[in-house]
């Protein structure tokens, strides 16, 4: 049964890119349909406020599936990502210039300039989405089979079920971003904004539910096997609760009880992926189950090991990312306010180190006899240490006198 | 030798008519990523050092160097993410025989990394998007661990890297890995450690002397005041340092290298037949054996591989000539960083000096030309060192247990998809440039411009 650990894993981890990387390229579609003029403006400003603290973190959730699937199912890895090479390579661009908006926008002078940047690269937020949908689609339609760029490097991906699949994935990034950034408002008190965005998280949810109807007749016509696992126990029991979670999420969208909301879209995307893998179980590529496409058992015992001492690094520190973004203590500021002098945290002239110059000379002394005249390899270590400290002990003697002495 | 045959014929090559094509994506992709990744690596040090000392001192000049470093970091940093990301679909899109094969031994490495980024992400938003609103102790706090990862992140991925060079931890049966050990695979490596630490001190470098460069072109053209001089004098200072030391560390990668990988060593110094006493050669060309118009310096090779003045250095005919990297790739990558190293080490001491005599910094305007020229000439001998580790590789992607051509996809396409991440990497480095401009262009905050001198 290890066997199928790092895949709970991993759907977890696709659940939570589809949730939050979605968001953000849900915004940017908000950004690219928001029109001209002032009242556009503010919504591309708000989209990218309330984003831009947590985007980088929301993406690392698709390095964490991909790492995880090589690891613990490289051939799975491989085959999947050789004959889907097209629509991953899309996405891959897609992702490239989302990104670059983001870093770009801090050089934007004002805000309509900024404005501009957002509409170069929205685009990219429709086509990463899409891809990736395409791409799901693919595998769910069976389209995939083993080995390296066994099936048809186009036609796999751009069957009835793909397509749907990937406007589903889009209409959803859009839904969960319009009810983010309706909560976002709501917290900073912007009426106009949270009835903006209300209004596109209702509409946005609409097509996402009749997409999802859609999806499953498309399942039906692609993938008849799958279509059959998902309209029995216990699968079926998934995709009810996923469209009750659906339902549900849209009523408190209407309401304005906008967090909850948050939470149920999520659940309803999460049942989704639950009933697809439960649905296939356990094959994963056309002849091959999850267990033949496992990493040895050691492997997956250090993966397993290594998410476990992870999460609980992480686990606390994103709730402290998501805890002070809540609490709006972080903002995306400019990057020059009017600086407080005074605002110390022990003020008082710094001794000057004495100690620190001589230990840079004994750290490069130390560094140069042990590193490169020594062989051993105790030696070598010990002789990279001593190479840090010279660097250490060296800034510490010259940089305070350099930062405040005369001016040459 | 007859092992290694053995293991090459358990992985056929694949039908690709495009490997080099596939071969240049992978080095853009890096060669893209990488310099990014030296900005990950020290500006996070440099951002708190600036921060700590001016909270301390109570000096905004300093807070204000923190504070427009740290929007530039989260930026670069942005773009780190993107590029990588890119790197990861790549392990997939170009070489899935590579990670369908190996992708249990060394994915570990990987795992571990996304964790460390995790990390980083979090805690660089909680910092650069945190200046206001918390308190001056729990920000710097916020910065610690945006420090720790940037090495905890790079040790993952060299371990990866370093695997590739030296591999372990596993064995073979009829193409599949058998027994694998992915901890002993990653961390139990000799090849690890130089490749780490020299690459953690090339960030120093790279950043120090990058950020130093851009005040630098700024002292030139008569921006000059506190602001910049607090600017200049942190980044040089950190990288004057760490340029020696990297000649040290990057002599000791050599003989790690001589040790574990003779045949990468032989083509870094042209070096075709197994000698001893053998020679080091400055410049020149390589050619049917031999390097051509360089300056020979007698032994070197053999004092400074294995220091010893006749010691037997292996030279390219050890190997069938299908088995030899394209030589003089490697030999002038490698002469390229060399130089370079020895450049750079020099603009440092020459700074250290005039601290050492004079306590403050150089005043003669060529000292900051040619720093100016070492913030561009870094990223080259950064890059100049991959190629030498990654070609001089060749041809295995995994030394001596599978072929580059095992690895590479079997789709068609990669000469578009090469078209496609050429065209959107000049697109995202115009707009860098663009970028940094406007940042350094930006006004400061009231009270802390001064007339120039
Ligand atoms: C700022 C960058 C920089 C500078 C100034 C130098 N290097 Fe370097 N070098 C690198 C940056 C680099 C690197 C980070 O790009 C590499 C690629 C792989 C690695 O681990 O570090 C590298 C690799 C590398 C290798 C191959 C290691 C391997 O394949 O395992 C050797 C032998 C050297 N270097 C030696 C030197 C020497 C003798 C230098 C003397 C001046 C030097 N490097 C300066
Ligand atoms: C020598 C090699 C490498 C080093 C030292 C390195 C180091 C780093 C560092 C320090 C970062 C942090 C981001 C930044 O500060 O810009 C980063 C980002 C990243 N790297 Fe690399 N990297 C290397 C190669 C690779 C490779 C081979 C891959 C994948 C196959 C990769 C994937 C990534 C990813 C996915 C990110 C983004 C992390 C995030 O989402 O936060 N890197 N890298
Ligand atoms: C941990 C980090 C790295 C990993 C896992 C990695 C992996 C790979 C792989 C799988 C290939 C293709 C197979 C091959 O040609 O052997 C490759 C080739 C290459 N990589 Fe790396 N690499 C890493 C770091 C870097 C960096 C930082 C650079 C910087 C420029 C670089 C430059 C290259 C080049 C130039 C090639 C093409 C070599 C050739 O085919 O002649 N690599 N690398």
């Amino acid at each position: 049964m290890i066997e199928a650990v790092p895949l709970v894993l991993i759907l977890v981890g696709l659940t939570a890119y589809v949730v939050l990387g979605g968001a953000d390229f849900g915004a940017g579609l908000w950004q690219l349909l928001a029109g001209r003029g002032p009242g556009a403006e503010r919504i591309r400003e708000h989209a990218h406020r309330s984003m831009a603290p947590v985007w980088e973190a929301n993406h690392v959730w698709l390095i964490f599936v991909l790492t995880v699937l090589w690891t613990s199912y490289p051939e799975v890895f491989g085959s999947v990502a050789s004959t889907l090479s097209l629509p991953l390579a899309a996405a891959g661009l897609g992702i490239v210039a989302r990104g670059a908006a983001y870093a770009l926008r801090a050089g934007a002078r004002d805000v309509r300039e900024a404005s501009r940047i957002d509409l170069i690269f929205a685009a990219s937020s429709v086509l990463t989405p899409f891809a990736l949908g395409c791409a799901v689609g693919a595998v769910a339609a069976g389209r995939v089979p083993v080995g390296n760029a066994a099936g048809d490097l186009l036609t796999s991906w751009t069957g009835a079920l793909s397509l749907v699949l990937g406007a589903l994935a889009v209409a959803t990034s859009a839904h969960l971003a319009a009810v983010f950034l309706a909560a976002d408002a709501a917290r900073r008190g912007e009426r106009a904004l949270v009835d903006a965005f209300r209004a596109r998280a209702l509409a946005a949810g609409i097509a996402a539910g009749a997409l999802a109807g859609a999806a499953l007749a498309a399942v039906r016509a692609d993938a008849p096997r799958l279509f059959d696992a998902l309209t029995s126990s216990p699968a079926v029991a998934c995709v009810a609760g996923s469209a009750a979670a659906g339902l549900a999420t849209l009523a408190l969208v209407a309401a304005r009880r906008f967090e909850p909301a948050r939470y149920l879209a999520a659940a309803a995307v999460g049942a989704v992926v639950a009933g697809w893998a439960v649905g296939q179980w356990p094959v994963v590529l056309p002849g091959l189950t999850v267990e033949q496409a496992a990493a040895p058992r050691d492997t997956l015992v250090a993966v397993i090991v290594a998410i476990a001492a992870g999460a609980i690094v992480v686990l606390p520190a994103l709730g402290a990312l998501l805890r002070l973004t809540l609490a709006g203590r972080l903002v995306a500021d400019a990057p020059d306010p009017a600086i407080a002098a005074g605002a110390g945290v022990e003020a008082g002239s710094p001794r000057a180190p004495a100690l620190a110059p001589r230990g840079a000379v004994a750290g490069l002394v130390a560094g140069f006899g042990l590193l490169t005249v020594a062989d051993a390899g105790w030696a070598h270590a010990v002789g990279v240490v001593s190479l840090f400290a010279f660097v250490a002990c060296g800034a510490a003697s010259i940089v305070p006198g350099l930062v405040a002495g005369r001016a040459p | 030798m007859s092992t290694l045959l053995a293991a090459a014929s358990a992985f056929p090559p694949v039908e690709q008519a495009h490997l080099l094509e596939a071969r240049r994506m992978q080095a853009l992709s890096f060669a893209v990523h990488i310099p990014l990744v030296a900005f990950g690596i020290a500006l996070p040090a440099m951002v708190l050092v600036a921060e700590w000392l001016g909270r301390r001192r109570s000096e905004p000049v300093l807070l204000a160097v923190a504070r427009r470093w740290s929007h530039v970091m989260v930026a670069l940093f942005g773009i780190g993410v993107v590029t990588g990301t890119i790197l990861s679909l790549e392990m997939g899109l170009l070489w899935p025989g590579f990670t369908a094969t190996f992708g249990s031994v060394f994915g570990l490495g990987f795992a571990i990394e996304g964790f460390s980024f995790f990390l980083e992400a979090i805690f660089i938003a909680i910092y650069v998007y945190g200046w206001d609103r918390l308190s001056p102790r729990a920000h710097m706090l916020a910065g610690v661990p945006i420090v720790v990862t940037g090495f905890l992140g790079s040790l993952m991925v060299i371990s990866v890297n370093a695997w590739m060079n030296h591999p372990g931890g596993f064995s073979l049966r009829g193409g599949e890995v058998v027994d694998v050990r992915p901890v002993e695979a990653l961390f139990g490596n000799p090849y690890l450690w130089h490749q780490i630490v020299h690459m953690y001190v090339a960030g120093y470098v790279v950043a120090g002397f990058v950020l130093a460069s851009v005040y630098a072109w700024g002292r030139l053209r008569g921006r000059w005041g506190p602001y910049h001089r607090a600017a200049l004098a942190i980044p040089l200072t950190i990288a004057a340092l760490a340029a020696p030391v990297q000649f040290l560390v990057g002599d000791w990668a050599a003989r790690q290298v001589a040790v574990l990988q003779p045949v990468k060593l032989a083509a870094m110094e042209g070096l075709g037949t197994t000698t001893r006493g053998a020679s080091s050669h400055l410049l020149g060309w390589y050619e049917r054996g031999r390097v051509v118009d360089g300056i020979e310096i007698p032994h070197a090779l053999s004092l400074l591989a294995f220091h010893e003045w006749d010691a037997e250095v292996r030279g390219l005919d050890g190997v069938a000539p299908e088995r030899r990297p394209p030589v003089n790739v490697v030999r002038v990558a490698f002469q390229t960083m060399v130089g370079i190293g020895t450049l750079l080490a020099a603009v440092g001491v020459a700074f250290l000096l005039v601290w050492w005599r004079r306590r403050r910094l150089p005043a003669s305007p060529w000292f900051y030309r040619a720093l100016l020229a070492a913030g561009p000439l870094s990223v080259v001998a950064l890059v100049a060192g991959w190629v030498t580790t990654e070609v001089g590789r060749q041809p295995w992607v995994v030394y001596g247990v599978m072929p580059t051509r095992a690895a590479v996809t079997g789709a068609g396409g990669v000469p578009a998809g090469f078209a496609a991440l050429a065209l959107t990497y000049a697109g995202v480095a115009a707009g860098v440039v663009w970028l940094l401009r406007r940042l350094a262009r930006r006004p400061l905050p009231e009270g802390l411009e001064q007339a120039a001198g």
